[in-house]
């Protein structure tokens, strides 16, 4: 016997322009007072204060009382489900939650949509406030959706400055864009700094005297680097102590050309240069530090 | 030293990673009233604040003191800010305590914070200026490269980090202001996680917190409650690039130690103080300043923490409150240590309280290990 195709068609039921439902009076008070921008619960004979109304208390099955209640506009969420992807029924186009919300004043908590961007943002206690249609028809709907209340604002501050570098620091990298490490010695110590410095840390005297050091050190110590880092090539990258020779302080560089994990105290290195047409004055300069393959030099 | 002072109120906040439900104004205020209801007194009793916090780039905001005149109830007092880097929260105690030691004001409030989550610290620490190159990033990349000298010098086990990391992280489940609560921590946890700044490992380092700290620092005719009395007060700075430093064991430690401990009348700190509250931001920092604190011999300091003599039931405990590994708001950090070594002395240490604790250290250490701010408080008059 032959196979056919289900008969498969589309079917509608909708009452041509919509249901006419009344409201009876405690629903239509609420959905009247949305239309007006307010939203009112109804206290029942024991007290409690039901948002959205009901006509009869569910816990007694007594009419409730005609007391209504102005009630939030804020209110607190108790709960919510992150919707990730909104059907077009939904009343946002975006990502949004649906919550219970248990406004100010009210006993019992409301069903509505929550627009906080991020469902982190979101979480049973948080603060939130209706954001009203601007055209209201006396629907649920009137409250477009409900938005967190503000804590927290983004505060932009760029300070932006001018530097010019000082004379020492100029000397230096100019030494740099020559290919040579500038020291100085203090007069009163006899100590070597580098990069080349006017006046010495440890005595204050004034440094005149300019020390021309080899790039060649020794790695004192160092760090493996294992958070990338925009001036580093890769991760790990390895940020070294490194003790040129003739030097009585050690500078901080890049160590490259060996695996990080094959980097040691001791190990003599060598600066590799730029070449000459690419260099400016900036320690860029030197692309790392790189084993020479001597002998490691023994550390005090 | 001058006049006698006593700590006579202590606030903190709970340290966490955010507290987004207070400015920081609300964040402040949370740890002077603290401090004030501890010490049965009001705003109107302080005769001057002192504001201390680490650099203003955390939170981009400029001079905060100003704006927290109000919050801390210093509207017509003298007001001060105070900044040395890590160490600062320590050296806003001190700058309180010597103007009553001065005799310049009777009841002095102190206050530091720091409000992390309103930027990124290591971002803040690592701003290049131009023209160099440093390869710096944050305060573990900065210490990393001295950790593994301390490690070379002495043959310390690689281990001994890991030690301290548990230690303090047990102790914090006792205090209930930390920030890092790790229910189940224990070597292998901290050995799983992995290396930022070798040899510095993830659960080896401190977190960045929200929080402040506040005291009361009294005279001796204006204490009221539980005094802490001061025994000694102490502050080092020394050059951070300096031919023949020793950024293992810095001068300037040892020098401000050996200061607070003259004042104090202690030769034998292992022996004669009872609980040590140190500013241990990385767990190796724990043996390094046992060292330059003169607990263990130079090279030994590794010893005395394998030993366990450094834990809460040890002879002589450190940072019995979980630490700067366990609570991190770096402006407040050294002010928690000053505050959380007077709360051992006044017997007010709740769950990790060291037993009879007579005298106890607060330190604090910041910058590239250059600054040093140190006190010593006892339960008796000095």
């Amino acid at each position: 016997m032959e196979t056919s195709e289900p008969l498969v068609a589309r079917h509608v039921l909708e009452f041509p322009g919509g249901y006419t439902r009344s409201t009876g009076p405690v629903i239509g008070r609420f959905l009247t007072e949305l239309r007006a921008g307010r939203i009112v619960g109804v206290r029942t004979a024991e007290g409690r204060v039901l948002v959205p109304p009901l006509e009869y208390d569910p816990a007694t099955g007594d009419p409730v009382t005609d007391d209504y209640v102005e009630v939030g506009p804020a209110g607190t969420v108790t709960a919510s489900a992150w919707v990730q992807e909104p059907r077009p029924e939904h009343p946002l186009d975006r990502p949004f939650a649906w919550a219970l919300i248990r406004l100010d004043g009210a006993d019992t908590a409301l069903v509505h949509a929550v627009d906080a961007g991020d469902p982190k943002e979101l979480r049973p206690g948080t603060r939130v406030r209706p954001v009203w249609r601007e055209r209201r028809e006396g629907g649920i709907t009137d409250i477009a959706c409900f938005r967190p209340e503000v804590t927290m604002i983004v505060s932009p501050v760029r300070p932006e400055y001018r530097i010019q570098a000082g004379g020492a620091l100029r000397t230096f990298l100019e030494g740099v864009r020559r290919g040579v490490f500038l020291g100085g010695r203090c007069p009163g110590c006899a100590k070597v700094y580098v990069p080349f410095r006017a006046s010495c840390p440890e005595c204050g005297s004034r440094i005149a005297e300019q020390v021309e050091l080899p790039d060649t050190g020794t790695i004192t110590t160092f760090a493996i680097n294992n958070l990338p880092d925009p001036r580093a090539p890769e991760v790990p990258f390895v940020s070294a102590y490194i003790l040129l020779d003739g030097a009585d302080i050690p500078m901080i560089a890049l160590v490259g050309g060996v695996p990080a994990h094959e980097v040691r105290q001791g190990m003599r290195v060598r600066a590799e240069w730029v070449p000459e047409s690419e260099r400016t004055l900036s320690m860029a300069n030197v692309r790392w530090f790189t084993p020479t393959g001597e002998e490691d030099a023994e550390l005090s | 030293m001058g006049n006698r002072c006593a700590v006579i109120g202590v606030g903190q906040t709970r340290y966490t990673t955010k507290r987004r439900d207070v400015s920081i104004a609300g964040l402040v205020r949370e740890a002077a009233l603290r401090a004030l209801e501890d010490a049965g007194l009001t705003f109107k009793d302080i005769d001057a604040v002192v504001v201390g916090k680490a650099p203003d780039l955390f939170e981009g905001v400029m001079m905060p003191e100003a704006y927290l005149a109000d919050a801390l109830g210093a509207a017509g007092k003298p007001m001060m800010r105070v900044h040395t880097a890590g160490s600062v929260g320590g050296s806003t105690a001190l700058v309180g305590a010597s103007l009553v030691q001065g005799g310049v004001h009777d009841r002095v409030l102190v206050v530091a914070f720091e409000k992390q989550s309103e930027s990124n610290a290591t971002w803040a620490l690592s701003t290049h200026l131009p023209f160099n190159a440093s390869l710096v990033v944050g305060a573990g990349g900065y210490f990393a490269p001295h950790i593994r000298e301390y490690m070379r010098r002495t043959g310390a086990p690689d281990h001994i980090g890991t030690l301290v990391a548990v230690k303090d992280r047990l102790n914090a489940l006792k205090n209930p202001y930390a920030h890092l609560r790790i229910p189940g921590i224990d070597r292998a946890m901290v050995e799983s996680t992995p290396m930022l700044w070798e040899p510095i490992r993830y659960l080896e380092t401190c977190p960045s917190s929200d929080g402040a700290c506040a005291m009361v620092l009294a005279s001796e005719p204006a204490v009221t409650g539980t005094p802490a009395w001061l025994h000694g007060t102490a502050m080092r700075s020394e050059p951070i690039f300096r031919a023949g430093r020793d950024t293992v064991n810095p001068q300037g430690g040892k020098d401000c130690a050996a200061d607070v401990y003259r004042q104090a009348g202690v030769t034998d700190p292992r022996r004669q103080i009872d609980v040590a509250e140190v500013y241990v931001p990385f767990s190796w920092y724990e043996p390094m300043w046992l060292e330059n604190l003169g607990f263990a011999a130079e090279g030994e300091g590794w010893k005395l923490t394998e030993s366990g003599a450094t834990a809460l039931d040890g002879d002589i405990p450190w940072n019995a409150s979980g630490g700067v590994l366990s609570s991190n708001p770096i402006g407040a950090s050294g002010l928690i240590r000053f505050a959380e070594a007077a709360l051992q002395v006044r017997g007010m240490a709740g769950e990790h309280q060291v037993d009879g604790a007579r005298l106890a250290l607060g330190h604090a250490y910041g910058g590239g290990a250059q600054f040093f701010a140190m006190w010593i408080v006892g339960r008796e008059r000095p």
